[in-house]
């Protein structure tokens, strides 16, 4: 599954940061995940849980999701997602590849694939609370 | 905070020996050909070997190969589908045949994403089909697989080389791994690309001579393996 990839990095990412800023222990991981993505969030919470490395043991994982929204570059129209709209085939490929919303969406005004993801794409650190060493 | 999907991509070729991307300043010179041709090639000898097409915009491993309707396996991140023997990853699998328009930092993007969540089996080889010139992709794959080696494909045209010798000289410049020059669709006692080549100081690997019948092995890899394209690939491959 997807989630479990993006958990992978999430994990590498957030305890190679713990490290460098001198954390022993992390308590709190706070994710942004875009809407685009159509992330499951239990997967993803499973597997963050799965994958704790031992300064991330007691930590709490904080998933925020960021709703998707779009703007024309050729008529300037903005928008957000409607993943009611979206069928299963389409889902599937922007879930995996969120570029290719670029292949099966188009401005909601104008008809043009030449839009910008201006929120909601991908999954990111937000924050991350913990103990440093004495 | 740092792109999650950047600490996981290196771990993604860790089980692969070889990344060579065959590459070019210019379009049209028989890259995809090639790229696929090599796979292919080594694929004969008994290697495992893996065929990744990032040009994401103009994608045609595919039609070379004569497949569609591939769909990855999903485990903890993607595995590419095997076709004739090659691990194959394409965009395609998520595109399907529509266009593709991509602006270069979404390429650049989906480049990373698909990076980020294939999982490769154990690969001897594995071949990359890049798009052409020094754009987003060049630069992430140099930037991001540090291991790539390049094999650099051009065909006679001083046009196509004026192209080829800026990336040799990129590459150069960033000490980035090459292992040289494959001169597509040559001409007869026409020694303009060797010459050039040396002057970067890169290797010229050799010449593959105009073969009308790649054109009509297009869909059929049997077909391409009996070209003298395949044919004078399988013969450079040991020098690779």
């Amino acid at each position: 599954m997807h989630e479990w990839a993006l958990a992978e990095g999430v994990i590498k990412t957030a305890d190679k940061f713990a490290e460098e800023q001198g954390m022993e222990e992390v308590t709190e991981v706070r994710i942004a995940i875009g809407e685009l993505q159509q992330i499951e969030h239990e997967i993803i919470e499973f597997a963050l849980d799965q994958m704790r490395t031992p300064r991330m043991k007691n930590a709490k994982f904080v998933i925020e999701t960021v709703t998707a929204t779009f703007k024309c570059r050729k008529c300037g129209h903005e928008w957000k997602l409607d993943t009611g709209k979206l069928d299963e085939e389409t889902g599937e490929a922007i879930h995996f590849v969120p570029e290719m919303v670029h292949v099966y969406l188009k401005c909601s005004n104008c008809g043009s694939p030449d839009f910008e993801v201006t929120e909601g794409r991908g999954v990111w650190l937000a924050n991350m609370k913990g103990r440093k060493r004495d | 905070m740092n792109d999650p999907r950047l600490a996981i991509i290196p771990d993604r070729f860790d089980k692969i020996k070889r990344i060579i991307a065959v590459s070019s300043g210019k379009g049209g010179v028989g890259k995809s050909m090639v790229a696929v041709a090599l796979a292919l090639a080594l694929r004969d000898k008994g290697k495992v070997v893996g065929l990744l097409d990032l040009d994401f915009t103009s994608p045609s491993t595919h039609v070379i190969l004569g497949v569609e309707g591939l769909v990855p396996h999903e485990e903890r991140g993607i595995t590419p589908p095997v076709t004739h023997g090659l691990h194959y990853m394409s965009i395609v699998h998520y595109s399907t045949d529509e266009p593709v328009p991509l602006r270069g930092s979404d390429a650049s993007n989906a480049i990373i994403e698909l990076l980020a969540i294939t999982r490769w089996e154990e690969l001897d080889y594995l071949i990359i089909d890049m798009p052409p010139g020094i754009g987003d992709a060049t630069l992430d794959m140099i930037r991001l697989i540090p291991r790539i080696e390049f094999l650099v494909v051009t065909t006679p045209s001083r046009l196509a080389y004026e192209s080829v010798r800026k990336l040799l000289v990129l590459l150069r410049d960033q000490n980035v791994p090459t292992i040289g020059v494959l001169e597509n669709m040559a001409m007869e006692h026409y020694e303009y690309i060797e010459a050039e080549t040396r002057k970067t100081g890169a290797r010229y690997i050799g010449r593959i001579d105009f073969d009308a019948s790649v054109e009509a092995s297009i869909g059929h890899p049997k077909e391409l393996e009996k070209t003298k394209l395949f044919k004078r690939l399988q013969a450079i491959i040991s020098s690779l």
